[in-house]
């Protein structure tokens, strides 16, 4: 097992990690993206609360672009319903519970705050459930 | 101005992270929630890698009292475990198993893969408004 030490994964999992710590530092707030992305949307509260967000979103988008060409093949002729289908289930999910992958589980867990534990082990687990369908009973 | 720049330099090492990680790619997602198929668990290694920072980290940060650059913590002071966190967190998941999209990745694919980012972006606000609907 260890010859196949996914390093690539485990390296940008620490990026993560150290972006999250980095925000919560120095400027208190949890780099939770689901959260970020909708109060910029929805609830523009004051130029200061609109700004950071905005600037978060701008470097997330640009830090991804500056690691590109990413090497794997992008997917072909995906199925426009699902991905309409999926990103309304992602959007009022999210929404709901307050928090996505990011708040819940990477801020929320290393903070060891229980709602996040039990979030995420209920997305991971329906997640499961849904590829499990789509894959093996409908695909 | 300098938690603008915090702010824009911990979005770009996170987007930096989720791209080399490769949590960017759907179907590599989809595999990883197919325990019975194809799975592949390569990706339990970024959340492994993201959690070994947050949690050293979060142990020290928490001791003090106010952030470096702004006067307080902003976290949430819900503690509930309810039917609502519950239900939110299990619809999120089915979203995220139908594309292998979640949030971070799905805005990111805005420039990696505009042909679904143009159908999955404009539903998940439209998603994020009805469930706001449901907080009032």
């Amino acid at each position: 097992m260890l010859e196949s030490l996914p390093t690539q994964e485990l390296l940008g999992g620490l990026l993560i990690g150290t972006s999250a710590v980095f925000l919560l530092v120095f400027n208190g707030r949890i780099a939770g993206i689901s959260g970020i992305l909708f109060n910029l949307v929805f609830n523009p509260l004051s130029k200061a609360e609109l700004s950071w967000r905005l600037a978060f979103l701008i470097g997330l988008i640009g830090g991804g672009y500056l690691m590109l060409p990413a090497v794997f093949e992008l997917r072909q002729g995906y199925s426009p319903i699902l991905l309409v289908v999926s990103g309304l289930a992602v959007g009022i999910g999210t929404r709901i519970s307050h928090g996505c992958t990011s708040g819940h589980g990477v801020c929320g867990i290393g903070l060891m705050a229980r709602r996040s534990i039990v979030a995420s082990a209920t997305f991971v687990t329906t997640g499961i459930m849904t590829v499990t369908i789509l894959r093996h009973y409908i695909g | 101005m300098h938690g603008l720049i915090i702010a824009l330099i911990s979005g770009l090492v996170f987007g930096a992270g989720l791209v080399l990680s490769d949590m960017v790619n759907p179907v590599k997602v989809q595999d990883f929630l197919d325990p019975w198929g194809s799975w592949d668990p390569s990706l339990a290694y970024v959340l492994g890698g993201a959690l070994a920072v947050t949690l050293c980290a979060s142990h020290f940060i928490m001791q003090r009292k106010t952030p470096l650059l702004t006067d307080r913590f902003h976290l949430t002071v819900n503690t509930r475990i309810d039917g609502r966190l519950i239900l939110g967190a299990g619809i999120f998941g089915v979203g995220w198993g139908l594309s292998g999209y979640c949030p971070g990745p799905g805005l990111i694919s805005a420039i990696m893969h505009p042909n679904e980012a143009i159908l999955f972006l404009p539903a998940l606000v439209i998603g994020g408004w009805i469930g706001g609907r449901f907080m009032a």
